[in-house]
């Protein structure tokens, strides 16, 4: 159990991360990554919104298999995600409002945020039980969070940088991402067990 | 709002990948064979269009508060429909495009349009709003597609093309071999990978960019010689 855990938690996190190598929440990576902080906050609530849907999610699926209804899975899912993440932020308002207020309007962008519904299919996918569908969820998001604050930090840096002016903004990021993608390559040969 | 204009825009002026930004994901992710490119690209078209008919079809009934949340469901409806067509008649692609087909559901292309055109426009324009801006996708796709694979492993359209006994042959279930241009070992392996996902994209968005600032120069500087022109009329004149 322990090694099934350490193997998904160190591929999600490194090996096949969910941006560098998945492509999964590039919309989020590429959109909220001009300062530090708000890439943190967006890689924090990722990380809860994965974990938790991931949970919640799976008995849902294994409700719909059991009725033979398989083929809504996509419908009963993006739906159980949409009303989460309003749940999430109408609980946050309530009790922790100072994280509410720091996370902004990147909380109800979560929906449409293609990491959420792809680990929830992924979890579906490889077949994982209970406890390895909320681990993938998590360590999933811990993912995304380093490597939208890796990116953050390389694009702090990027207005001190000479590049053409035609790779003004968008193309220069993710020519940057790109070369982070490459340096999490390294961690594809590693195996573990 | 006329055709033309909304072919142009869906190509070029208003392409959802070059110059709104959205739909970035699937559009790095699956590019690395031309018979992904074009499946994935014409899936979206047929989604696109029947999700922006239906919502359009709905723009008055649906209450403006939840509009976001019945958006989703339609999507989802549409996308599961072409993902069990997709499961029985082209299984290869299905195979090969995976999770990234039920992932159009959360494609910003189809929700922003619907956001942006749909909720506002009739059925006529939103239907060929949705073609056109599929079709602008659908081109993105391909060049991607053209360039990582050509680049990355020295084939043109592999899945669709392939040459046997000297002749082309077209299928369409995703098992030709590809029409070899140079020895694989020449090509950029990769360009087949996330990187070059990256990179091409970057590239096409430079290009883009670049098309653009240079057009708008050349306007600036025809304005410019018209005003002068004008200016020395004027100096005749008096």
């Amino acid at each position: 159990m322990l090694e099934s855990v350490l193997t998904i938690s160190l591929g999600a996190i490194l090996i096949n991360n969910f941006i560098f190598s998945q492509f999964l929440g590039c919309c989020p990576f590429l959109g909220c990554s001009t300062k530090i902080d708000t890439a943190v906050g967006m890689g924090i609530a990722v990380t809860f919104v994965m974990g938790l849907s991931s949970a919640i999610c799976y008995v849902v699926n294994e409700l719909l298999v059991s009725l033979e209804l398989g083929y809504m899975s996509t419908l009963a899912f993006i739906l159980v995600i949409a009303v989460l993440v309003q749940f999430v932020e109408m609980f946050l308002k309530k009790s922790i409002p100072s994280l509410y207020t720091a996370l902004g309007i990147y909380l109800p962008l979560i929906t449409t945020n293609c990491a959420v519904l792809g680990v929830v299919l992924l979890n579906v996918q490889n077949n994982y039980n209970f406890i390895e569908s909320v681990v993938y969820g998590v360590t999933g998001g811990l993912g995304f969070m380093v490597a939208i604050v890796l990116f953050a930090s390389v694009r702090d840096r990027l207005q001190f940088a000479d590049y053409p002016e035609s790779f003004e903004g968008f193309p220069i990021a993710l020519v940057t991402a790109g070369l982070l993608a490459l340096a999490f390559m390294g961690f594809s040969g590693m195996q573990i067990g | 709002m006329n055709l033309k204009q909304q072919f142009k825009e869906g190509l070029i002026t208003n392409n959802p990948v070059l110059v709104q930004r959205i739909g970035m994901c699937s559009t790095m992710a699956i590019t690395t064979s031309l018979f992904n490119g074009i499946g994935m690209g014409l899936s979206v078209l047929i989604i696109l269009t029947c999700c922006n008919v239906a919502i359009s079809a709905l723009r008055k009934a649906i209450p403006n508060d939840i509009r976001l949340a019945i958006f989703v469901v339609v999507i989802a409806g549409f996308v599961t429909i072409v993902d069990l067509l997709l499961q029985a008649f082209i299984p290869a692609l299905s195979a090969s495009l995976g999770v990234f087909i039920p992932l159009i559901v959360v494609n910003c292309i189809i929700i922003g349009r619907a956001e942006a055109f749909c909720q506002h426009e009739p059925i006529g324009p939103s239907f060929f709003d949705g073609i056109f801006q599929g079709f602008g996708y659908t081109v993105v796709l391909v060049l991607m597609c053209l360039i990582r694979e050509l680049l990355g492993s020295g084939t043109f359209g592999t899945g669709i093309f392939e040459i046997v006994d000297g002749a082309l042959r077209v299928s369409f279930d995703g098992s030709a071999a590809g029409i070899r241009i140079f020895p694989e070992q020449f090509g950029a392996t990769i360009l087949i990978m996330p990187f070059g996902g990256f990179l091409t994209l970057a590239s096409l968005l430079a290009a883009m960019q670049y098309a653009l600032r240079k057009s708008a120069e050349k306007k600036e500087a025809a304005e410019r010689a018209a005003k002068v022109e004008v200016v020395k009329e004027a100096a005749n004149n008096a």
